[in-house]
């Protein structure tokens, strides 16, 4: 799936998007994955209270299972307007 | 349901008074048209420029749902969301908002619901640039209480 990453997200890990080969079932289970990966990873998920997620496009929770899932997006709360 | 909704993300600037002028005379039996302008503030003097981010596709998704919730709430004629994104100037226009109903309480209430909700749901982070130095705006606790006055 693809996994996308914004705003200090993105400069934390360093990169927009990859695709990432996972059976994680769930989004929290994505992210202990992506954590083991490397500390910059593991630093950018160090507080998941600061954060939020879409799969496939649309707001998400931890436990939202990812069966099916073609995106995942990583991002800081949102400051539109 | 397909609403009236005309949501745009751009990049581009665009013409509060031409756009709120063509929103009002393509609306029929409507009384009333309110209009909201968000601008970049530089509240000290030190604002370089303002980068704003956004997540293309899911943006026009949410601000679609935001768009056909508030059509759904309130009697509109209807709706108009237009919010830019990448670099902006201090007093420069980042977004607009325009609610049309055939009474002014529907129109006021909606444009404040659009707002409201398009501040904590839509895929959209903003960063200021000020002296070399850049930092994301910190969401604000008070506009995600302001959604509990609607539910």
């Amino acid at each position: 799936m693809d996994v996308l990453y914004f705003a200090w997200v993105r400069e934390r890990i360093g990169l927009p998007r990859e695709t990432v080969q996972t059976g994680a079932p769930t989004v929290a289970d994505l992210v202990v994955e992506l954590r083991a990966r490397e500390a910059r990873y593991d630093m950018a998920f160090s507080d998941l209270t600061a954060l939020r997620v879409a799969v496939d496009q649309e707001l998400a929770e931890w436990n939202t299972p990812l069966a099916g899932v073609r995106e995942v997006a990583f991002f800081p709360p949102m400051t539109g307007g | 349901m397909l609403t009236a909704a005309d949501i745009r993300v751009q990049e581009a600037p665009f013409d509060l008074g031409a756009e709120a002028s063509t929103f009002a005379a393509s609306q029929t039996g409507m009384g009333a048209v309110v209009t909201f302008t968000g601008i970049v503030r530089d509240l000290d003097g030190t604002l370089d420029y303002m980068q704003v981010e956004h997540y293309p596709g899911m943006t026009e998704k949410a601000l679609r749902s935001i768009a056909e919730d508030a059509h759904k709430r309130w009697d509109l004629g209807g709706s108009l969301i237009i919010h830019r994104h990448g670099r902006l100037a201090p007093d420069d226009m980042i977004m607009m908002v325009a609610t049309a109903s055939r009474h002014r309480k529907d129109a006021f209430e909606a444009a404040m619901y659009l707002m409201d909700y398009l501040k904590s749901r839509a895929p959209f982070w903003k960063k200021e640039a000020t002296g070399g130095d850049a930092s994301w705006v910190d969401a604000r606790d008070e506009d995600e209480e302001a959604l509990k006055d609607w539910s």
